[in-house]
């Protein structure tokens, strides 16, 4: 997938899970950017990426993403648009 | 979305917006819960879930959480957040990952193995219920078997493994005993109903299919632990299995014990499961508090037979067992058949002139027959208003109907015109019958001895309905019944029916309180309170316990606490015999002054002026003015202040705010009473009532 359509999908998640259509993403977007974006939110939230993207993400993947960009570069290699 | 197919991918998606659009929907006919989830693993989002899916039911609930996996710590030793929270209902949220001690492979023979380091504790069995100990190291600690130190095995094992019972009947022993013993104490300090899951099988098997079988298995292991659990609950009021065992096995295990979700974020099971779950939960919940729904009103062509009995005529519809679709009609006939058995009343609404109707009900090999239904709508008419006649013929309401047809059509008619009603997207015929099921409509936590008897109920009506009609003067057709009465002190047999009513009745209802079994129990063993139920027998056959009143004594005033009848012996002055009754109760404790009080909703507008009708006087409150409360009160002196206090208390106790518009009513019993009925005969346990003094 190219970078802009992955935006374009993860814009959408993100608003629909925190319920705010103003947030914008970067590559540089990290949890402490995002309202509400918690440890606990973060459950939620990679689901419902996984399930726009139509795929699953490794426990390793999970755990050494830093910020929106690094998910993206995941995103591109694997996701689908459903 | 809510409905089956469960839409899970939305709802955790969309919580948010969700939630706020549920809870801007329900005008102020929400029922506020309060509900403690005790969890022995990660519970943000079974919380989230279990959350929209009671407001999907019209239950508000809030919630306590316990810490991380500190179930057992919340239940055992005090807890002042959870004692200040008060929970109305206790769900505990337990699964295969919190068992702490399996029997050991080879330890069949007894003691013998126990001892032996535990192979499973090593990590070898990937689904082995503590991986790393983390979280449930407190409970672990109390139990004095902390999971993995093989030194504290062999001494927690060494007492119990000894003798003829196994070592498996040992641990069986001990892991049953921590829940019951958790039970036992929630019971004692909470008096609320409690939820507990049994358990989903291990994910993974070491012994591979006779891990179901040999000593030391654990699929065999924790279906016996989970049989220990249903024994309990059958026996024991209060205790509700939430059936994981089920539900991951509906949901696929594989899927359900992901073992992503365990490791990265300590949930013990998949997130997409837990909407799953989460319904199974509010179910239960819903069932407890009276919202099941009570009418399974069908369609008859397609929907119970496949063909159209005015077209091809009845000899040519598929119902039997001679064809696939028609295999597929009987057994959703025979679905449906089931339901009376659960105190569900059936109806047919279709569009068919009722001779065809009738004939097709008739065939010899249709499962449902016309006496199967207590009102049968065969005609032209809109089927959302055949709906309607229906509900008011029975004494039902409209929402309390789930409308089956598989017709899309006419499905959309009845979700438009009936709100509340249960409209189910019913899918091919031979998926009709999960359609239903999944839903839950009818999720049963308590069969009283009244459910199972409705349908004839029912019926009985109909035909008093019929007598009726042949009476010119009411008070004839009344004494025509022969009705006896049976009003005493809340019994042992009849809690659960009179718990049941509580939290099912909602027209003929003057304060709307809801009451927990537990509740009901302590009620009737407090000295302060006068309880009567009423049971109602007449030529027709028996109505069971249908009205029930409480009152508490403080000084010389009874203060009704709660009045309710069922709808289904409206006008027949069983709530006159109610209150004779009462009266006698209460003049015999010393009481002069009965104080009754309304509390408006949005249902029970047919009892506004129930007390006046009784010969109470208004003594405060008034339709839209709830300020007057405060200014009556001070104007009629002393008892109508004490009134107020005590109903304050009252209300703090139950958890319910005082509704504005309520009215406040007093009679003077103190200088005579004038019995209000004479067409009920009233009786105790089969006998006539005498003159013996009241109380028990």
């Amino acid at each position: 997938m190219t970078k802009e359509a992955v935006y374009e999908v993860l814009h959408e998640v993100f608003r629909d899970v925190f319920d705010d259509e103003s947030i914008v993403l970067k590559d540089q977007t990290t949890a402490a950017d995002i309202d509400g974006w918690d440890s606990l939110e973060h459950v939620g939230l990679v689901l419902a990426i996984e399930e726009a993207f139509g795929m699953k993400f490794t426990m390793s993947e999970v755990r050494h993403m830093e910020n929106v960009g690094e998910m993206v570069a995941v995103l591109m290699e694997r996701g689908q648009l459903r | 979305m809510f409905e089956y197919p469960i839409d899970g991918e939305t709802l955790l998606r969309k919580y948010r917006s969700i939630r706020r659009e549920l809870m801007g929907g329900c005008q102020g006919d929400w029922l506020d819960k309060r509900i403690a989830i005790l969890g022995g693993s990660t519970t943000a989002e079974v919380r989230k879930m279990l959350e929209l899916f009671l407001l999907y039911h019209g239950i508000r609930p809030v919630f306590y959480e316990s810490e991380y996996g500190a179930y057992w710590r919340d239940a055992m030793f005090g807890n002042d957040a959870l004692a200040a929270f008060a929970p109305d209902v206790i769900y505990i949220h337990t699964t295969v990952r919190d068992i702490e001690r399996f029997p050991e492979v080879g330890a069949a023979g007894g003691a013998g193995g126990a001892g032996e380091p535990t192979p499973g504790k090593g990590g070898l069995l990937a689904g082995e219920a503590h991986p790393d100990g983390a979280g449930t190291a407190e409970v672990a600690d109390a139990s004095k078997c902390p999971g993995g130190a093989v030194a504290d095995v062999s001494k927690c094992s060494g007492g119990t493994g000894a003798g003829a019972a196994s070592a498996e009947d040992a641990l069986l022993a001990q892991e049953f005993g921590r829940f019951r013993g958790m039970w036992e104490k929630l019971a004692a300090d909470y008096h609320c109903p409690i939820i507990q899951n049994n358990f989903e099988y291990p994910d993974v098997r070491l012994l591979g299919n006779a891990d179901a079988y040999m000593q030391g298995g654990r699929v065999r292991f924790v279906s016996r632990l989970n049989l220990m659990f249903a024994d309990y609950a059958a026996t024991h009021g209060g205790l509700y299995i939430n059936d994981i065992n089920w539900l991951s096995a509906d949901y696929g295990l594989g899927r359900w014990a992901d073992p992503f979700y365990w490791h990265m974020y300590k949930y013990a099971m998949a997130l997409p499961a837990i909407p799953h779950l989460a319904q199974s939960v509010a179910r239960i919940v819903k069932s407890l508090y009276g919202k099941n729904k009570k009418v399974l009103a069908l369609d008859l062509d397609n929907t119970l037979w496949g063909g159209v009995v005015g077209d091809d005529g009845p000899e040519n519809l598929e119902m039997g067992q001679e064809t696939s679709a028609g295999q597929a009609f009987a057994a959703m006939q025979s679905y449906v058949k089931a339901h009376p058995k659960l105190g569900v009343v059936l109806g047919v609404i279709s569009k068919n002139d009722e001779e065809n109707a009738l004939a097709g009900l008739r065939r010899p090999d249709s499962a449902l027959a016309p006496e199967d239904f207590a009102s049968i709508k065969a005609n032209w008419q809109p089927k959302s208003q055949n709906l309607v006649e229906m509900a008011d013929e029975l004494g039902l309401l409209p929402d309390s109907f789930v409308f089956v047809d598989d017709n899309p059509a006419e499905r959309e008619i009845v979700r438009r015109q009936v709100p509340g009603a249960a409209v189910p997207d019913m899918g091919q015929p031979e998926l009709y019958i999960r359609a239903l099921d999944r839903n839950g409509y009818f999720e049963v936590t308590g069969l009283s001895a009244d459910d199972l008897a409705r349908g004839d109920m029912y019926r009985e009506n109909a035909r008093r309905k019929q007598a009726e009609t042949a009476f010119a003067d009411y008070h004839a057709y009344l004494e025509s019944l022969e009705m006896a009465a049976e009003i005493a002190p809340f019994a042992p047999m009849y809690m659960s029916r009179i718990a049941q009513l509580t939290n099912k009745s909602n027209q003929f209802n003057l304060t709307t309180r809801r009451y927990s079994q537990e509740e009901i129990e302590a009620m009737a063993g407090d000295g302060r309170y006068i309880t009567l139920y009423g049971k109602l027998t007449d030529r027709f056959g028996d109505n069971g316990v249908v009205s029930v009143v409480a009152g508490e004594v403080v000084g010389e005033t009874l203060h009704i606490r709660l009045w309710l009848m069922s709808c289904r012996v409206l006008k027949r002055s069983m709530e006159h015999a109610m209150m004779d009754e009462l009266v006698r109760r209460a003049q015999a404790r010393g009481v002069t002054r009965i104080a009754g009080y309304y509390y408006p909703t949005a249902k029970n507008g047919m009892v506004r002026d129930f007390y006046g009708g009784m010969g109470f006087e208004r003594v405060s409150g008034g339709a839209t003015d709830a300020l007057a409360d405060g200014e009556a009160a001070g104007g009629a002196g002393g008892v109508s202040g004490q009134a107020e206090s005590a109903s304050g208390q009252a209300e703090s106790a139950s958890g319910q705010p005082e509704n504005a518009g309520g009215t406040v009513w007093e009679l003077d019993i103190g200088r005579g009473y004038e019995v209000k009925q004479d067409v009920i005969k009233i009786v105790c346990g089969g006998k006539p009532v005498t003159d013996e003094a009241g109380g028990s």
